[in-house]
């Protein structure tokens, strides 16, 4: 009977091929258009890696120097280019490498496929060498994940998970393949997945809503826009663009939304959140209307819920319907994709420029820029500070470079004065805060977008948490450039030490080795700066450098970030100093 | 905080090893303790259905339903009130057979309860009985008098008052 069915099968496609389970893995990568994947290699997924080796002049395997490396390379690769990033690795702690980076990529809505190794189907279960229930462990961080156990399942199963991966609200998924079933032979053939009856990756928008939500928007006296990432997921940067252009609405980004709206742009009045600026987040409680698009009101962004936004009418643009009033309570949701909901709503607005209630956002910016900016960009003080070091990057590379970083104060500091005139240029770690994140993401930005300049702003903390793929860099001749802010503490967590703990440093201060000399020890051009006099020719090096270049600055110890929003405070209790 | 309600929910989903832990996940991840959970085949061919009873507030029902909904392989999940459902548990009591003669009380309560005696040895004898949850905890309360050997009880099944429109659904699904 089985046999019968064979037959039948290859009388009815003449392209079937009789190959390994490991060549239809790659088979099936090469048909989803991945040319690059980012992995290490073990025991359960060596057929893969074989095969990896027969087929190197058409996919690229890049060897991190971690498996958490390999996840956040291909973050680094998904962020830059719209593409699904393809992470490998094998069984036991192989797999469970993977696991940041895979928390990460969910909660920050990263396409992803990652691929393990398994010991055989025999083993499972038995506590074999290097089993790990990867599945089970997975689960919870996991948009979808798949064990396959015959070589069969491989071709549907890989094409269901680039499916997922990258429709509706992108996400991780994993596939965990047997040693045996990567093994085995059968009759391949691969048609991509197109659909599947259980998932609906984009909600159906409904007209009445639209219409709704136009209304309060061209009633509104105090329209407030907060876009996240979701712009920049559905590529709808145009649309959004076209509509705060008509509507004449200030608009704030999350972290994940930046980049998508020029930083110049007239109506660009900056972040929101924790350490957001003064304006959007004070007029938060200010505004008539808060139109939210693609974003998720995280706890970061909202700071106390019961006093965020409560005299405003609440319009929420979101493709995923968990997200709509999870957190904050919505006067009308529009349900689907943010490109073609706001190319449907561009019609149904007014022309407006709302120019009074745009001087309020002036007005504030002039607030933060006496008390924070001039001090952060413009110091007067001998210690150089990471603001300054942002300008000169924003200088040099004309805002053009696309700015990867970590996860602290750096972090807020790069997203805060970073320039950014193309989209997808802010690459960071946002609702997991990964620390480590950035090194390994720019080796995946820069190879999915060679023509970018891609800059890497970490802190010394995070540095140290993935310094190893340094290794990569050097093996690949990923042209990345590193900068390093090196305060030697742990500065964001220093920084509530001493506003929260009554400056108890507790573990917080780092003695740091020689990072340029890590840096030549992995033949990468390296220099430290301790002085402002020094900075500017030191970027303008780095910059002008065509490989990979390594740069240390030796910032202010105890910076501390503002503004800020306390924890269980209220946006508009946001602190100056 | 509002109040805390019994909630009956419903999802259909596909046949899937590792969807439990999937769905599970999303209660414990709130710490929320499920109080009965039920897995069978449904109306529908290939479609499973879940039946599971929690309890908390509406609104944390809502956001719930919206987290199940969202995993790939859940094509709907439903929450109803107590109200809104027509349940059923079931439960089994093993007791000593020598019981069901010296003890003539026993049989009444048989009887009355509408139980069924299941099978019947020397040493001992099995009943088993359906109905709503308060009937079975009354039924263990008088049968806890004499002693039981062994007692188990079901997971809530159940099934809704109002239509549940799944089946248009999954057709307009399959075009």
């Amino acid at each position: 009977m089985e046999a019968e069915t064979i037959k039948q099968t290859h009388k009815s496609s003449q392209k079937a091929e009789h190959i390994s389970g490991s060549e239809a893995v790659i088979k099936c990568l090469l048909a989803e258009g991945v040319d690059i994947l980012y992995g290490y290699p073990g025991g359960a997924i060596m057929p893969v890696y074989d095969e990896l080796y027969k087929y190197q002049d058409k996919i690229h395997h890049v060897l991190t120097r971690h498996e958490q490396g390999a996840t956040h390379a291909a973050q680094g690769y998904a962020r830059i280019s719209g593409k699904v990033g393809v992470a490998i690795a094998t069984s036991g702690p192989g797999a469970t490498n993977l696991i940041t980076g895979i928390a990460d990529a969910q909660i920050d809505s990263t396409p992803m496929v990652c691929i393990t190794g398994q010991v055989g189907s025999h083993l499972l279960g038995t506590d074999a060498f290097q089993e790990t229930d990867i599945i089970g462990i997975s689960t919870p961080v996991t948009k979808w994940n798949h064990q396959i156990t015959k070589a069969s399942e491989i071709p549907e199963v890989l094409a269901k998970a680039f499916y997922i991966a990258k429709t509706g609200r992108p996400g991780p998924v994993l596939v965990d393949i047997t040693k045996d079933a990567q093994f085995e032979l059968f009759d391949f053939k691969y048609e991509k997945c197109t659909r599947i009856r259980s998932y609906v990756p984009v909600p159906k928008t409904d007209k009445k809503a639209l219409k709704e939500a136009a209304k309060l928007i061209n009633n509104a006296k105090k329209p407030l826009i907060v876009w996240g990432q979701g712009v920049i997921l559905s590529k709808a940067e145009a649309e959004f663009k076209a509509v705060i252009e008509k509507a004449g609405i200030p608009s704030a980004w999350t972290i994940l939304g930046a980049s998508a709206l020029p930083t110049s742009h007239y109506l660009n009045i900056g972040m929101v959140g924790m350490h957001g600026n003064y304006a959007p987040n004070v007029l938060t409680n200010d505004c008539d209307v808060l139109i939210a698009i693609g974003m998720r009101f995280d706890d970061r962004v909202t700071g106390d819920l019961s006093r965020y936004a409560k005299q405003a009418k609440v319009v929420h643009f979101e493709i995923d319907p968990a997200e709509v009033d999870k957190n904050v309570k919505t006067d009308v949701a529009v349900l689907g994709d943010a490109k073609a909901s706001l190319k449907s709503l561009l019609p149904l607005l007014n022309k407006n420029s709302h120019k009074d209630w745009h001087q309020k956002f002036k007005d504030l910016y002039n607030i933060e820029y006496e008390k924070v900016i001039k001090n952060d960009l413009h110091p007067t003080k001998e210690g150089l500070t990471m603001g300054e070091v942002l300008k000169e990057i924003n200088t040099q590379t004309k805002g053009e470079a696309a700015i990867v970083s970590d996860v602290g104060q750096h972090q807020m500091i790069a997203c805060r004065y970073a320039n950014f005139n193309k989209t997808k240029s802010n690459i960071t770690s946002g609702g997991l805060g990964t620390m480590g994140f950035a090194l390994p993401a720019a080796i995946g930005a820069k190879m999915a977008a060679p023509e970018r300049e891609v800059v890497a702003i970490i802190g010394d903390g995070g540095y140290q948490m993935t310094i190893q793929e340094l290794g990569t860099i050097f093996q690949q001749k990923v042209p990345v450039k590193i900068v390093v802010l090196n305060n030697e503490f742990l500065g964001m967590v220093r920084q509530w030490q001493q506003l929260f703990f009554d400056k108890r440093y507790a573990s917080t201060e780092m003695t740091n080795p020689d990072f340029v000399a890590i840096a030549k020890g992995y033949f990468i051009e390296a220099k430290k700066v301790t002085t402002r006099k020094d900075l500017k020719a030191a970027v303008k090096e780095m910059i002008a450098t065509d490989g990979p270049y390594f740069l240390e600055v030796r910032v202010e110890k105890e910076d501390n970030v503002f503004p800020m929003i306390p924890t269980g405070a209220s946006v508009s209790d946001i602190r100056l100093e | 905080m509002s109040a805390q309600i019994i909630y009956t929910v419903s999802i259909y989903t596909e046949n899937n090893i590792g969807l439990l832990n999937r769905i599970s996940a999303i209660f414990q991840r709130r710490h929320i303790n499920i109080e009965s959970i039920n897995s069978s085949v449904s109306e529908i061919e290939n479609v499973t259905k879940w039946i599971m009873v929690v309890k908390l507030s509406e609104e944390q029902m809502k956001k719930i339903i919206g987290q199940i909904e969202k995993q790939v392989e859940v094509i709907k999940a439903y929450y109803h009130t107590e109200e809104e459902t027509i349940y059923q548990e079931s439960c089994m009591f093993k007791i000593k057979s020598n019981l069901l003669f010296d003890e003539r009380h026993i049989q009444n309560i048989i009887k009355e309860s509408n139980s069924r005696i299941v099978t019947v040895n020397k040493d001992f004898f099995v009943i088993e009985k359906s109905g709503r949850k308060e009937e079975i905890d009354l039924l263990y309360r008088e049968l806890n008098v004499f002693g039981i050997m062994q007692f188990t009880r079901s997971g809530r099944i159940a099934v809704t008052k109002d239509e549940m429109k799944i089946s248009t659904m999954l057709a307009a699904l399959q075009h």
